[in-house]
């Protein structure tokens, strides 16, 4: 790790941190858990003047049900996300996006928060995000906004966090009844980013018919993406083969993977296709 | 199991005592060469080419100088003046240091910056303005033949095309004529791809020129210490830098594979600075530099044939070699060997006619060809004949395990002599692939695997039943650089009957330090805990050649045996003495001589040694020390039966080796618990390239994955549950009957994988895969064949 060189500094309050980012301005970043933004440090691909490290701020960390929500505050990191009850219990598609997030060193540090914030298809959350349809708290200097997960993600490390705004929460309707959630990756090895994945949730009512359905693709646009016409061609349905195997096509026909070691843009393609197949079979199975 | 002629206490041969230097491991008390801090110490950092191949136009340091801290920047035009910008290579090529006027490949280095600070001199490293002009380069090894090449080398007087060196083995002539009459001859063209070793910790060194007494200290990543000294020495000594006054410290080194034999630029850069500045330099590559830059290993685009009768005896092969040695040939080779014992190809199999031909080129790809834990090109051979045997096996219809069966050379056919002129010195392959199967129950997951092809699902099995041939070698025929291939052990037992042993090799993770003491206590029954091992610093240790190729236990670990019974002779004749006997009425035990008939009287090993040095008898010099320089009389030839077995996903192509059992043959073991960890580490290092690893290049000469994001050197999460075995044929020749096990799960492992892959996918007319075998290529050869 050899970067350019930075200052480092460790607020004990967001009040100190928002005072800081003002006073560094555009050059400072905000230090989670660092397992993004120090790898790209260490190459010299970013080489920020100025680190804000919020590790110190308390009250960032938490899983809890409230008001109808699942929130997660944005410095939990993915080890507790991995070793929760409540999620263990409710919300499997976390225990199938955690455990293929990087390795065990890098679940104890990285944080929920920072792998959205980051703004890269290529990490699990976003998708996974998408699939429960989340919301993004972002708190500043003024007070706290909420946006879309639909509306987060602008560009290649681009977000609707603006500068000096610092992400605080993620809010995902809590999951009721008749839901099941399902999340895989195909990686060429372990820690990895996806050569392609997704995430779904599906949800019923008694007759089995679906009600609501999310999808989410990781790695296989510029952005992640909410896969539109694979829901909308579940839900109504009775969740037969034929139209998952339809709404598994349509997921391979919109995304926009590119060409690179991972494959060929069909091969990814065809992963898409196979993978959302088996996650929304995996996510009905758990209903 | 293994019987022990000692006890547990003494801890000799078959003992699997706990490695005596993993508490300083585990601790984190290792000393490494980064390690190393020196007082004034300066720290080097390398600008490299971002092209292929291009002209160098101009050098502006001025930038990086401004810098505060930045002491330097060095450039081939200053090395020029002392006639230090190009070195030899061990294989008689040349290798620049710095270049002068052309860069050669991507990340060659171009200049060096000194500075204070680490840090400093990687700011001054970015701060260095170099303009190129790029050339298109020369990628592939068979265009680089085409008479229209560019020729690479111009600076090699007379050379006017690409073109390093042909070589055969064989009978050719011989060979065509089976050939010709042959019933079946299959063919396959396969690419061993370039590869890296890798290792935990990078390469570097810390060069220390003391100006006042003309001494040279140099700590360094290397797994041959003597031999570099005399490098230097030979390359430096007109400047003063003669061999008594260049010390080499090879401290703990964090994996080596082959890949700390060379000597790379950034070593000499090192030395050069040093020795004008007088000031201490440290330099360590980063993780990027070593993968990019340092020795490849492999690269060997082979075609190989078989010829056999209908019903399955293999009667001739024949193999064809390009290899591809970037732009200088710098491989690691015994120096009569340039592709290295590629020769031991012709398997583990019984016939007389054999024909191998080798070419080399050069091309803009970093030079190499170095030995990853592989004796010099035998896991490429070992490919070639394993998988060209499923090839023959599949078109004749009979299964391979079969197939090997009624080929193997028998048990007591050995010494065996092969088509290409080894002689095998012991094997008992029958036995190794049987215990294999065995394990496995074969013929049950034969049976398994017709009923998942029933169902549409796919599995495979794979074999490979490898011959090895290691402890490089016989003075007649081995040498570096004129130094023949023999090593060293020196035993100076102190006066309370604890020991030092100093030796010519170097571990660089194998455990020498608890296995050369075992065999000490083996021989002279003093506890291996109370032997204490030291290599790697060339003021102490022994001339020796040092640790690859899978060589210190043949070479080192003979010369142990043979020093201790050196030493257990003297032990006698003192024991003679003290006893009033004559040494004819002694009898040996581990630890004691006694007195035949009257076992009550006898004297102890540490008694013995005590009285050589308090009461030895007259004549006799005092002291208790022997040193030997083992010159092997033949190499040895471990072998090995691996059967994996893979499960692929008939979607996505994901392949999960579901089982994989390794029976290894090394002969007599030192430390079981050592061999099963070399055969753990092995056989991981040898599922990296059948289904993860290759160095990829573009047409421009880019590395496509010159980080470990996308080099993928697969974990424990990759690595399947290995199902490690013995047989013990021991070498006839070797002191202990020991031969040496590190490489061969690395030479062996990839073709049973591949074989198991390939005969998983047979379901669709699948014959051959170039490895590594990855989801993605899978699922394309499937779309290419219209299978899916």
């Amino acid at each position: 790790m050899i970067p350019e060189g930075f200052s480092y500094a460790v607020p004990n309050t967001l009040d100190d941190a928002f005072t800081l980012l003002k006073e560094f301005g555009e050059d400072a970043k905000i230090l989670a858990g660092g397992h993004s933004l120090i790898p790209m440090m260490k190459l010299r691909f970013a080489s920020p003047t100025h680190l804000v490290d919020i590790n110190n701020i308390p009250g960032l960390s938490y899983i809890k049900e409230e008001g109808g929500y699942l929130k997660i505050g944005a410095m939990t990191r993915e080890a507790d996300l991995e070793e929760s009850a409540l999620i263990k219990k409710k919300y499997h598609i976390f225990m199938d996006a955690t455990k293929l997030i990087a390795d065990p060193q890098v679940r104890n540090f990285g944080t929920v928060g920072g792998n959205i914030a980051h703004g890269d298809a290529a990490n699990d959350h976003p998708a996974v995000m998408m699939a429960l349809g989340a919301e993004v708290e972002i708190s500043s200097p003024s007070g706290k906004r909420t946006v879309s997960i639909d509306e987060f993600f602008f560009g290649f490390y681009t977000t609707a966090v603006q500068h000096g705004e610092i992400l605080t929460e993620i809010r995902i309707p809590a999951i009721g009844e008749r839901t099941g959630t399902a999340y895989h990756k195909l990686e060429r090895k372990v820690g990895d980013y996806a050569t392609a994945g997704v995430a779904v949730m599906v949800q019923t009512d008694a007759s089995g018919v679906c009600t609501k359905a999310g999808i989410g693709l990781t790695n296989v646009n510029p952005l992640p993406l909410r896969a539109k016409r694979s829901e909308e061609a579940l839900v109504g349905s009775r969740l037969t083969e034929e139209d998952i195997a339809k709404a598994a096509q349509f997921a391979a026909e919109d995304c926009n993977p590119t060409d690179d070691l991972r494959g060929s843009e069909e091969f990814k393609r065809d992963m898409v296709r196979v993978i959302t197949k088996r996650m929304i079979n995996k996510a009905i199975s758990r209903i | 199991m293994i019987k022990c002629k000692t006890s547990k206490e003494i801890g000799g041969m078959g003992h699997s005592i706990k490695r005596k230097e993993d508490a300083r491991f585990i601790q984190g008390k290792g000393n490494y060469v980064d390690d190393v801090k020196l007082p004034g110490m300066l720290h080097m950092d390398i600008v490299r080419s971002p092209y292929a191949y291009a002209k160098i136009k101009s050098i502006d340091a001025s930038k990086a100088l401004e810098i505060p801290g930045v002491v330097a920047v060095v450039t081939g035009k200053d090395l020029e003046k002392y006639n230090l910008h190009w070195m030899p290579t061990l294989m008689s090529d040349t290798q620049m240091v710095l270049p002068t006027d052309t860069v050669m490949y991507q990340a060659q280095e171009v200049a060096a910056v000194i500075a204070t600070d680490r840090y400093i001199a990687r700011d001054g490293k970015e701060a260095v303005v170099v303009e190129y002009e790029p050339m298109t380069p020369v990628m592939d090894p068979y265009k680089s033949l085409e008479p229209d090449a560019p020729v690479l080398r111009p600076d090699k007087e007379g050379k006017t095309d690409n073109h390093i060196w042909h070589w055969e083995a064989g009978d050719k002539d011989a060979t065509e004529k089976v050939f010709n009459a042959a019933d079946v001859v299959v063919e396959q063209d396969m690419y061993i791809p370039r590869i890296h070793v890798a290792s935990i910790e990078t390469c570097g060194c810390v060069a220390n020129y003391n100006k006042v007494d003309n001494h040279l200290t140099m700590y360094m990543t290397t797994q041959a210490p003597h031999a570099i000294r005399t490098v230097i020495a030979l390359v430096a000594g007109h400047v003063g830098l003669t061999e008594e006054k260049v010390r080499v410290i090879s401290p703990d080194i964090g994996g080596g594979f082959g890949g700390k034999v060379p000597v790379y630029p950034g070593y000499v850069i090192a030395i050069a600075v040093s020795f004008l500045t007088g000031v201490p330099i440290k330099w360590i590559e980063d993780r990027s530099e070593n993968l990019q830059a340092d020795s490849f290993a492999r690269d060997y685009h082979i075609k190989v044939a078989m010829a056999g009768t209908k019903d399955g005896k293999i009667q001739a092969t024949r193999f064809k070699v390009l290899a591809d040695h970037g732009y200088t040939d710098a491989s690691a080779n015994p120096s009569k060997f340039p592709t290295g014992l590629f020769s031991i190809g012709t398997g583990s199999y019984d016939y007389n006619n054999a024909f191998m031909e080798a070419d080399a080129v050069y091309t803009n790809k970093p030079p190499g060809g170095v030995a990853y834990r592989c004796s010099f090109r035998v896991t490429e051979a070992v490919h070639a004949i394993e998988r060209i045997t499923d090839v023959f096996a599949t078109k004749v219809g009979k299964d391979p395990a079969q197939l090997r069966f009624e080929n193997f050379i028998k048990k007591e056919d050995f010494p065996w002599k092969s088509p290409t002129g080894w002689e095998y010195d012991s094997g008992d392959y029958h036995a190794g692939l049987k215990k294999a199967m065995d394990v496995l129950d074969y013929d049950a997951l034969r049976v398994e695997q017709a009923e998942k092809r029933k169902r549409g699902e796919l599995m495979g099995i794979g074999i490979s039943t490898f011959t090895e041939i290691v402890g490089a070698g016989p003075s007649k025929d081995f040498d570096i650089l004129g130094i023949k291939m023999f090593d060293s052990a020196e035993i100076r037992v102190h006066p309370t009957g604890k020991a030092i042993a100093r030796f010519g090799t170097k571990s660089q993770g194998q455990g020498h330090e608890t296995t050369y003491a075992q065999i000490v206590a083996e021989e002279l029954g003093i506890p291996a805990a109370n032997i204490q091992i030291e290599e790697g610093d060339t003021d102490t240790a022994p001339y020796g050649l040092g640790t690859y190729a899978s060589r210190s236990t043949p070479t080192a670990g003979a010369a142990a045996a043979m020093a201790a019974r050196k030493l257990r002779d003297k032990a006698r004749k003192i024991a003679a003495y003290l006893l009033e006997v004559s040494e004819e009425d002694l009898e040996w035990e581990p630890g004691k001589f006694s007195v035949k008939g009257a076992p009550e009287k006898s004297k102890t090993i540490q008694e013995i040694v005590f009285a050589s040095y308090t009461n030895h008898p007259p004549g006799m010099e005092a002291g208790f020390e022997a040193t030997h320089y083992y010159d092997p009389p033949n190499l040895t030839f471990p072998s090995g039966a691996y059967i994996c077995v893979v499960d692929i996903d008939n979607e996505t192509f994901e392949i999960k080796v579901r089982r994989f059992v390794a029976i290894d043959d090394c002969g007599n073991i030192i430390n079981p618990m050592i061999v099963q960890g070399q055969v753990h580490g092995g056989l991981t290092q040898g599922i990296a390239p059948a289904m993860y690893e290759e160095l990829i290049y573009d047409d421009q000469g880019n590395i496509l994955n010159g980080t470990f994001m996308d080099y993928l050197v697969p974990t424990a999460v990759e690595s399947p549950n290995w199902e490690t075995g013995h047989t013990i044929t021991p070498s006839p020749h070797h002191p202990i009957g020991a031969k040496g096990v590190g490489e061969s799960p690395t030479v062996g492992a990839p073709p049973a994988i591949a074989n198991a892959i390939v005969d998983a996918l047979s379901v669709y007319g699948v014959e051959h895969m170039d490895i590594p075998i990855t989801p993605y290529k899978v699922w394309k050869k499937l779309k290419e064949m219209g299978k899916i």
